[in-house]
């Protein structure tokens, strides 16, 4: 799923060493999100959602809207 | 990559399983092949590897269990039916020449050792999948 999770990250200056460690996840799970190529868990993207104080929306691209603006 | 403390718990684990492993099949040997124990107690003693092995398993099932991180457990669930899918169609169509003695007949505890095969095919398979290797 398409995501902002790289940017939000470099605006804090965090590595995704530190952004892991803050969600109690592995690296390579913030590596995975990042690049799209796993979905978090809705448990998973609430608290990326809480630690950055951002809605969902404004995290993860909900893939329905992202084919409708394609259309 | 720093293991996780359900990985460390897994490795320390399988360690065990496989000393008792080793220690019951040489006492197995020992016992049964050459002192030629029997009865009860030789079926006893035959069944402690079998039961090594199936602690692997256990560990495994533990691991998945224990993992807290989502994603490297749907690494490992990717693994583990790969593993899974190949030794039973493995073994399933083995069963079927052999039955037509097609084939050599092979001891069934090498399901074990294709299942383990089976998880380093599916840890490449994660590797390549998803540019990360699980257990």
């Amino acid at each position: 799923m398409e995501n902002r999770l790289k940017v939000l990250r470099a605006e804090r200056d965090w590595s995704q060493s530190d952004l892991a460690d803050k969600l109690e996840v592995s690296r390579q799970s913030v590596n995975a999100i990042e690049t799209g190529r796993y979905d978090p868990s809705l448990p998973l993207a609430f608290r990326i959602a809480e630690l950055f104080g951002l809605p969902i929306e404004e995290i993860f691209v909900s893939p329905a809207r992202r084919s409708s603006k394609a259309i | 990559m720093n293991p996780s403390p359900a990985h460390r718990r897994y490795v320390w684990r399988v360690a065990a399983a496989m000393s008792g492993y080793l220690l019951t099949l040489f006492a197995a040997e020992y016992l049964i092949d050459q002192q030629g124990l029997a009865g009860p107690a030789a079926w006893l003693v035959a069944l402690l590897p079998g039961l090594c092995v199936a602690a692997v398993f256990w560990a495994l099932g533990r691991l998945l269990i224990e993992e807290k991180d989502e994603y490297l457990r749907s690494l490992m669930v990717r693994q583990m039916l790969i593993a899974s899918g190949i030794t039973l169609t493995a073994a399933t169509i083995y069963g079927f020449l052999e039955n037509y003695r097609l084939v050599g007949h092979i001891d069934a505890f090498y399901v074990a050792v294709l299942f383990f095969f089976g998880l380093g095919v599916g840890a490449v398979v994660n590797k390549l999948a998803a540019g990360d290797a699980s257990c």
